[in-house]
Parts: structure tokens; C-alpha cells; sequence
């Protein structure tokens, strides 16, 4: 049961790039990427990719690295703010940028994973979302019909995997993360630790292993917070 | 005297219910949290996929893999639970979350608001905004009555770009707090006045047409 186990972000991502493909990463804000295998993107040289993620990274940390080496030509996201190098890139019309209700991203996904091309939804109608999409009343509501997206590839981040591909996520870092890894066409996952199959609780996986085609263990642990919030502790 | 931001957060923990499930947004109204009534209830929703959101962590005990939508480093509490992100907002979108506050740049008597960009400035995006308004039970606006420039905040319609269209419930600013009946498609009326504030000052101050309730109140 190792045949989903590769040496490193090279080996795990060999032979699944290509110029003009659509890549999902996962994360929200700097928490949950997969930043071993996004070097290993910018390494290929691979060019004018679409990417879906909720956000496009913070100086130079998470997809951030693609943007800087001008290799993704459209970002589908639902919020790219703090990121000055996005910044430049878009308003100098070298990058397109598709903005999403972070809801409707998350159900697009979804729905792209489980095999649902369009769904209706209340996010955005009577906003320049819905702008061009149909719109139907339902029960005296309106809400506007969202397509799926899908990806040639997914690449996310979990806490633990089995041998299985079986995936177990920690604390906020899961996010997109287990949506992402059921809607590419091929999902290599990076993770914390690698497991024998029977040491996670089959009770307890967030994403079954038939979703997952390739893991490895990060490379990269390196773990950033955007905005350090503390409190003192109460002295007696 | 108008209240500060710190009044006006306090102002809105007031609309908190025991047992309520409540998503704050980024600014003033995460700042609600610090004013929870005695004895009320409630749990805060976080958009990345976390209800039960506990205070911030002592120094030296931030853990990266627990942040909250602002990206604040955050803890839990015994009764959390994470789930993913189509999860989060299957909850938002399905009505499931009672009450949701947030800020904004312009809100109109038909319950319109906008609050995610401005035209020909840089667009950051609308993150979870747009699904919040449309989902949530209760929509409460916190914000300042009048923008930079001293103009109302609080307009007969949008000028901007929508996040949702109406959607408000209840406006809270440094002069009064408005109720919007979308329902019934829209209407303004003004149920409390900021201490020391006077109805000639809300109405000259607000660029939108509103009723006075018979009830109205002077806050202490």
C-alpha cells in the first residue's frame, strides 16, 4: 500500500504539469498551503496557469512565489487583498482576476468534485456577480445559478496521511483544503506525517483516500501567522 | 456625545440572544466579542471553517494552524468544531447562522449595502461578504454615520458596487441606531439616538428618507 507515497515535491508533481492548466491550492490566508509542492510549480517553469484559491498568498510566502515568477495568467480567488505584487500584476493587466463570493468558490468547488456541473444559490444576487448568469425565483426568492470548477490538478495540505491517501486535517488549516482535493483531476497532497494504514481512526478521516493520487511529506514546515493577536496572561 | 467605537460595538452586543450562533466581521464588529452581555450565550461562527471561537492566545502560545477569517491567531473552546470551507458556508448559506455583523461603506433605506469596493481604487475582493448578507438571518451594519469626507453613509440608494441587495436589518452608527424593514421592501426607521445626540442632527446628517419610531430612545 505505497504506491501513492512519493520521495519529494519533484518526484509527486513529475509528469502532471503543463503550459496553459488549471491548478487548485489550497489554504486560507497563510494557514494550510501546500508549500512544498508550490516551489517545486515555480521550479518546472510551467507557464500561463489558472489558479483557484481563495487568496494569492503574502509576500513571499504561498502562491505568492507564482505571481512573483509570472507564471499564473488567471486567478480565480475570493480575496486578494495585502498583496501588493497582486497589486501591480493586475492593475498593469498582466494577471486576470475573477473574483468569487468565498461561499460560491467553496460550492463550485464542491460541486465540481461531486459531479454537479451548476446550483443555485442567494450569494450575490443583485450584485455584479450575478451579472450575466441566470436567475430563478424559487419559493418566492431569487437566487442565480453558479457552475462547478474543477482542476487538472489539486495540490492541498493535511496534518497526517496513511498509506492509503487517507487524509486527517489540523485545526483551521483543513479550509479548502479536503473541497479542493476531491476536484482535481489528479490530487497530490503534502502532509506533516505519513502513517501505516490502521493507525487513523476510519471514524475520523476527512478526506477518504480515493480522492488522493500522490502524497509526500512537506519539505517546507515552516509554518507563518499573518497576525500575531495575544493576550497577557493574568498574573495573580 | 456620539459613540465611539467601542460604544457602538457595545451597542450591538445588546441585539446578542442566548444560544445565538453569531459571524463577526473584520473591525468594529469583531470587537463585539469583548461585550457579550452576562449570562448570554452565544458562539462565534469563523467563515474558514471553525465554530466556537475562543479568546486570543497568551504570549508565546499562537499556534498557526488556528486563525480566525481576519487571520488573527485565535484559540477554542471545549464545545468547538472545525470543518471545512463548503461546509462553513453550507451552514451561512443555509440560514443556519442567526446573526451576522459587519461594516460597510454605504448602506440604503431599501436594505442595500455595500462594502467591498470602491471603482478605479484596487479590488481586494469580497470574501465571504456577499454570502453572509444572503444567508444569515440577521443582518446588523456597524459603521461610522458619515464617511471622510462628511458625507452620510446611510443613503436613500447605493452609490457603489452591492454586496447584497436588501439584506440589512438593523444599522448601528456613532449617532443612532436605524431599523430596515426588507421585508417589506425597505424603509428606515430610527429607534435610538446616541447620548446627547438630537433628531436635527441625525436628520441633517442622513441622505436617506426615515421614520421615527414613537418609541424613540436616548441612549444613557
Amino acid at each position: 500500500m505505497t504506491r501513492k507515497i512519493y520521495d519529494n515535491p519533484a518526484a509527486a508533481l513529475e509528469g502532471l504539469l503543463f503550459d496553459g492548466m488549471t491548478i487548485m491550492s489550497g489554504g486560507f490566508g497563510l494557514s494550510g498551503n501546500p508549500e512544498s509542492l508550490i516551489p517545486e510549480v515555480r521550479r518546472s517553469g510551467v507557464k500561463n496557469l489558472t489558479v483557484i484559491s481563495n487568496n494569492a498568498g503574502a509576500d513571499g510566502f504561498g502562491l505568492w512565489m507564482l505571481l512573483e515568477s509570472r507564471q499564473i495568467k488567471k486567478m480565480i480567488a475570493s480575496y486578494v487583498g495585502e498583496n501588493k505584487l497582486f497589486e501591480q500584476q493586475y492593475l498593469s493587466g498582466e494577471l486576470e482576476l475573477e473574483l468569487n463570493p468565498q461561499g460560491t468558490l467553496a460550492e463550485r468547488i464542491r460541486a465540481g468534485g461531486a459531479g454537479i456541473p451548476a446550483f443555485y444559490t442567494r450569494t450575490g444576487v443583485g450584485t455584479v456577480v450575478a451579472e450575466g448568469k441566470p436567475v430563478e425565483e424559487f419559493e418566492g426568492q431569487l437566487y442565480v445559478r453558479e457552475s462547478w470548477l474543477r482542476a487538472d490538478l489539486a495540490i492541498v495540505k493535511a496534518w497526517k496521511a496513511d498509506t492509503a491517501g487517507n487524509l486527517v486535517y489540523r485545526r483551521t488549516a483543513r479550509n479548502f483544503n479536503p473541497n479542493m482535493a476531491t476536484a482535481g483531476k489528479v490530487t497530490v497532497a503534502e502532509v506533516e506525517e505519513i502513517v501505516p494504514v490502521g493507525s487513523l481512526d476510519p471514524e475520523a478521516i476527512h478526506t477518504p483516500g480515493i480522492y488522493v493520487d500522490r502524497i509526500i511529506k512537506s519539505t517546507i514546515n515552516e509554518k507563518k501567522i499573518e497576525k500575531l493577536t495575544e493576550r497577557k496572561r493574568e498574573t495573580a | 456625545m456620539a459613540w465611539i467605537r467601542e460604544q457602538v460595538a457595545a451597542r450591538a452586543a445588546k441585539e446578542l440572544k442566548d444560544g445565538y450562533y453569531v459571524n463577526l466581521g473584520i473591525g468594529i464588529p469583531t470587537l463585539v466579542a469583548n461585550y457579550i452581555p452576562e449570562g448570554v450565550d452565544v458562539t462565534l461562527q469563523s467563515e474558514n471553517g471553525l465554530l466556537g471561537i475562543g479568546p486570543f492566545p497568551y504570549e508565546g502560545e499562537a499556534d498557526p494552524d488556528l486563525i480566525n477569517a481576519g487571520k488573527q491567531t485565535i484559540t477554542i473552546l471545549p464545545s468547538s468544531s472545525f470543518f471545512s470551507s463548503a461546509d462553513s458556508f453550507a451552514m451561512i448559506r443555509g440560514g443556519h447562522i442567526d446573526l451576522t455583523i459587519l461594516g460597510a461603506m454605504e448602506v440604503a433605506a431599501n436594505g442595500d449595502i455595500a462594502n467591498w469596493t470602491i471603482p478605479g481604487k484596487m479590488v481586494k475582493g469580497m470574501g465571504g461578504a456577499m454570502d453572509l448578507v444572503a444567508g444569515v438571518k440577521k443582518v446588523i451594519v456597524v459603521m461610522d454615520h458619515a464617511n471622510k469626507a462628511g458625507e452620510s453613509k446611510v443613503l436613500e440608494r447605493c452609490s457603489l458596487p452591492l454586496t447584497g441587495a436588501g439584506v440589512v436589518d438593523l444599522i448601528i452608527t456613532d449617532l443612532c441606531v436605524m431599523a430596515c424593514d426588507k421585508e417589506k421592501g425597505g424603509g428606515l426607521t430610527l429607534i435610538e439616538l446616541a447620548p446627547d445626540v438630537t433628531l436635527d442632527e441625525v436628520k441633517a446628517k442622513t441622505a436617506a428618507p426615515f421614520a421615527v419610531a414613537p418609541s424613540l430612545k436616548q441612549a444613557a
